[in-house]
């Protein structure tokens, strides 16, 4: 593929909803067989059922010959563009490449089958690897304790609100000190989370440079603040130079400072949290550790906090046993309550573990700075697409994993948006970019962040698909509003998702509103959610 | 290293020293220190950090991770019947071959056109979850079971504009603890009494505590310890009668052969899709569900993603988008009551296949033969001299409580026997709750043969004796 005009095809199966395929009587798979004696010992049990607890009708679901199953979600994968098939540099996202080799250990039944209940001396390989890598993330991010229960990014940053809440709680503070402050560029979850765990937040706005300056800390700042919550870089890919005076500052007015890490990657043995004067930390290994995204998790959060906070981590944690191996410690004392049921989520700890062991630590170095540096080529590159600005003209800093750019001025001279570039990105074969998150401060933002799994060719393939878009756009505008061409689907009615009389989330409520979607009396509809 | 050496690993392309010192040339610095201008120096690490020794040889790193997971004994090594919240169930070799799709293993955020078959396929995981709770409405997935509950009681408290969330006295005391972390800021919390005969919600209780203050009901069908509740409608209309939402928790796989809680007058439902073709890995395969009935007053609560279908352009084109993300913490920021991210979707996807391949006869069939494997062993086990199963007469799906209180013995010690004898026993209840004595929740499945069953009872005589 050259790059330079739109030659990909993506493949088009128009494969019926599952639910179409059924055709009565056919199976698709056979649970085991009912041993005789059984069914002789306990006579008809559905029939023995009380009344309102039985199913009178069986549900709908789809019959379906198991090759057909098959087929089925095979094409549905051949109508997706993750990592393992094309370049994905959506930013904020962390993509890269999750090593094969980590899917086949986790497929073992060593892993797989084993019940979080089944008994410490029977999962002592499982408390070991956690052990092992609860020590690695310590030396990684200088805090001193690690908890792998929360199953995302977001869980973890709620989990250091909920740790921020239980340490003012213990000392007595917590009616008074109610403020979280964060930044606008930090991840949403960030001001979200806080605010679910009972806090009011503060969102920092960006100065000039484009990130939150100390003057605006101060203002902030009160006998009310609890703590702040923030990403640095931010969603921008900048970092802030002062945030060791933030740090300090939210210290001496008696807060805590949690360091989300969803942008951690250009830091990997390069900046600490803990050198930096964090007191709680959170990394998403399903990004910055290879764990594979999974099309939206199974996500896992590493939450890392300072000795003085160790007693109140969710339990259990992972101790060494007397008289050798390892051993769950569930005493509560002050620990808060679960965040997720039973011990994390473990398949995502062996990958980042793995990935930390192949690499090293002059490997994590390399991933951090090849990150950036291939940013940076990105970033120089892109300077020379027309209609494309870097916002915050100000900042001379190089950035660091991934930019946040704006194709303003493309839509000032051509009409055409950013949301129009990322579905023509398509087109090129190459997934999408993500605009920015809520809320668009940047006048049509496109984030990308390229990592450091991809070759130069790639690379150069994803500049090249940009600049065709953009020349298009000057000399094409309508084209370049119209795509994708080549996708798996044609252009959708984006308004019916919005739309209450129209949306619809299942089989069912489709098939009783899609009547509605041809109907004249439609409601007009303001927002869409694009963004994402 | 930090200087322009570089280094040559299989996942860092360009840190090969030639590549890296041609792109340093093109950005237009000496060295990549340059490119960390932003970070004050004394912030930045003084040379390396303190690992071990790294292994960039496959082979290598194989051999020494599995040699680590190697001293696991797994539920395949061991007959196991322990449940509790996760859940030993065949998973069948298409749900591990199309979760194991790199196209699905590695996408992310790709939207309607980079990944339509991804947004298919969860359009079909909410569609089938929703023939089986009765609902038309059901999102993306949560994080798990405990959260879908978290949101499904928040919701019901938004909605209704009332603190109170009454939830049964029979639920685990992990989940009762992520209920009370996630809605401390938001409700008060009360239990519902447990009849000590039936282990079912006390209805007179349920009604003495239905007070106008109350927003939100949540039991779950089958209860924590196994128990089916049949009187899902009489509870619904009670707790409508007082102005509150009832939020009832399943395992979906009963579904096949118990009511649907849409039918009997669920406002909400959730649930955990291990059990729909997921393995256990140690509580890492739990993820939730959330369903509604499809009203903007619900719809405009849910915290995750929903995904909608939607008309293509071209005649009979259908393609799939999120829907009204102005409901989600993405938008909403510092004003969120509950948050959304990254959570479940692999597992979702594996669920939609087990679902497909199952259909409607085998979900019938698993969840009879389910009802008959779990009777088959309480009954076996209640013949036991020390060995009592309260809830015999009862409806009762996949767990039962064995209360071994007259052995003498201890569950940790009965366990223990068991374990010499290659079996994981039930989970020990003593702790949670203490007013059954030393009571276990055993959990039989589908994966149990009769000779797997009596095993189990012949070597419970063995230790009990």
């Amino acid at each position: 593929m050259s790059g330079k005009q739109s030659d990909f095809q993506a493949a088009r199966w128009n494969e019926a909803l599952i639910m179409e395929l059924s055709e009565t009587g056919a199976r698709g798979i056979v649970p085991p067989a009912m041993d005789a004696d059984i069914a002789a010992a306990v006579g008809d049990v559905v029939a023995a059922l009380p009344a309102g607890a039985r199913r009178e009708k069986l549900p709908q679901l789809p019959e379906v010959p198991q090759h057909r199953v098959l087929r089925h979600f095979m094409r549905l994968s051949q109508m997706c563009m993750g990592f393992d098939v094309t370049t994905d540099m959506m930013g904020t996202c962390t993509m890269k490449y999750s090593p094969k080799v980590h899917e086949h250990i986790a497929r073992s039944a060593k892993l797989a089958d084993v019940h979080p209940l089944q008994g410490e001396q029977n999962m002592q390989g499982l408390l070991e690897l956690m052990y092992r890598f609860n020590k690695i993330m310590c030396q990684i991010s200088g805090m001193d304790e690690f908890t792998f229960q929360p199953a995302s990014g977001a869980q973890g940053i709620y989990t250091n609100a909920c740790l921020i809440r239980a340490y003012h709680e213990s000392r007595g503070e917590l009616a008074q000190r109610n403020e979280i402050i964060t930044t606008s560029f930090s991840h949403p979850a960030d001001a979200a989370t806080p605010s679910v765990a009972g806090f009011k937040v503060i969102t920092l706005m960006p100065g000039e440079m484009g990130y939150a300056d100390v003057d605006a800390l101060k203002a902030a700042i009160s006998d009310r603040t609890a703590g702040l919550m923030l990403t640095n870089p931010e969603d921008t890919g900048q970092y802030n130079p002062h945030i060791r005076e933030f740090v300090d500052l939210v210290h001496e007015a008696g807060g805590l400072c949690a360091y989300d890490q969803a942008n951690g990657n250009p830091l990997l043995g390069k900046v600490r949290a803990g050198d930096t004067g964090f007191d709680m930390c959170q990394f998403n290994l399903h990004k910055t550790f290879s764990a594979p995204h999974g099309s939206l998790g199974m996500g896992c959060a590493a939450v890392g906090v300072k000795d003085f906070l160790r007693k109140f981590l969710p339990r259990p944690l992972v101790a060494e046993a007397d008289g050798g191996g390892y051993r769950l410690d569930y005493e509560q004392g002050e620990g808060i309550d679960k965040i997720r049921a039973f011990i994390g989520n473990i398949p995502a700890v062996l990958k980042a573990y793995s990935w930390v062991m192949s690499l090293g630590a002059e490997g994590l170095r390399a991933v951090a700075e090849t990150a950036v540096l291939n940013n940076n080529y990105m970033l120089k590159s892109m300077r020379e697409v027309r209609g494309v600005t870097i916002p915050w003209p100000a900042n001379n800093y190089p950035k660091l994993e991934q930019v946040r750019y704006s194709f303003e001025q493309m839509f000032k001279e051509t009409g055409v948006t950013s949301h129009d570039v990322i579905d023509r990105m398509v087109d090129y074969g190459v997934q999408h970019c993500m605009p920015s998150h809520m809320p668009m401060l940047v006048p049509e933002p496109f984030t990308m962040e390229p990592g450091e799994s991809l070759t130069v060719a790639e690379m150069d393939q994803m500049l090249a698909a940009l600049k065709a878009i953009s020349h298009e756009a000057y000399s094409d505008p309508e084209k370049a509003q119209g795509g994708p061409y080549n996708a798996s689907t044609t252009r959708i009615d984006s308004d019916v998702p919005e739309d209450p009389d129209c949306w619809a989330f299942t089989y069912r409520a489709y098939q009783r509103k899609k009547g509605h979607w041809t109907s004249e009396s439609r409601r007009k509809i303001e927002r869409h959610s694009g963004g994402y | 290293m930090s200087n322009n050496k570089g280094f040559s690993h299989p996942y860092v392309p360009n840190a090969e020293p030639g590549i890296r010192q041609r792109l340093l040339k093109t950005v237009g610095v000496a060295s990549t220190d340059d490119l960390y201008a932003s970070v004050p120096d004394a912030l930045q690490v003084k040379g390396l950090l303190d690992l071990p020794d790294p292994l960039p040889s496959e082979h290598d790193l194989r051999s020494h991770v599995e040699g680590i997971i190697g001293q696991n004994v797994s539920c395949r090594d061991h007959l196991n019947f322990c449940g509790a919240g996760c859940w030993q169930h065949y998973v069948p070799a298409l749900c591990d071959e199309i979760t194991g799709r790199g196209e699905f293993l590695t996408a992310y955020g790709g939207g309607t056109y980079s990944d339509h078959g991804k947004n298919q396929a969860m359009f079909e995981f909410q569609s089938l979850i929703g023939e089986l709770v009765g609902m038309e409405v059901v999102g993306s997935p949560a994080y798990d079971m405990g959260a879908a509950v978290n949101s499904a009681v928040t919701m019901a408290c938004r909605i209704t504009g009332r603190r109170g969330v009454l939830l049964s006295g029979g639920i685990s005391g992990d989940r009762l603890s992520q209920i009370r972390g996630f809605t401390k800021p938001v409700a008060d919390l009360s239990s519902i009494g447990i009849d000590p005969a039936t282990g079912l919600i006390n209805l007179d209780d349920l009604k003495a505590k239905l007070t106008p203050e109350i927003g939100a009901v949540y039991f779950e069908n089958p209860s924590y310890l196994g128990l089916i509740e049949s009187r899902g409608a009489e509870i619904a209309e009670i707790v409508h009668a007082a102005g509150a939402l009832l939020v009832v928790g399943v395992d979906p796989l009963s579904l096949g052969v118990l009511a649907a809680p849409g039918d009997y007058g669920a406002d909400i439902v959730c649930g955990d899709i291990q059990p729909l073709g997921i393995h256990m890995y140690a509580g890492g395969g739990c993820a939730g569900f959330l369903a509604s009935r499809d009203e903007e007053r619900f719809v405009s609560e849910f915290p995750m993603i929903l995904m909608s279908i939607a008309p293509g352009v071209e005649e009979g084109d259908i393609g799939f988008a999120w829907s009204t993300m102005q409901r989600t913490s993405y938008d909403k920021r510092h004003d969120s009551e509950d948050y959304a991210g990254t959570t479940q979707w692999l597992w979702g996807i594996g669920a939609a296949v087990y679902l497909s391949l199952m259909g409607p006869q085998g979900m019938d069939e698993i969840g009879r033969g389910i009802l008959q494997r779990a009777r088959y062993a309480a009954m076996q086990i209640a013949k036991l001299k020390g060995a009592k199963v309260p809830h015999l007469d009862g409806a009762f799906f996949k767990e039962f409580v064995v209360d071994f209180s007259a052995s003498g013995k201890s569950v940790a010690e009965i366990n223990a026997g068991l374990r010499a004898h290659d079996i994981f026993g039930g989970k020990d209840l003593s702790g949670e709750f203490p007013m059954l004595g030393q009571s276990a929740l055993f959990c039989v499945t589908e994966i149990h043969a009769k000779k797997d069953i009596d095993k189990l009872v012949d070597t419970l005589a063995e230790v009990l004796s």
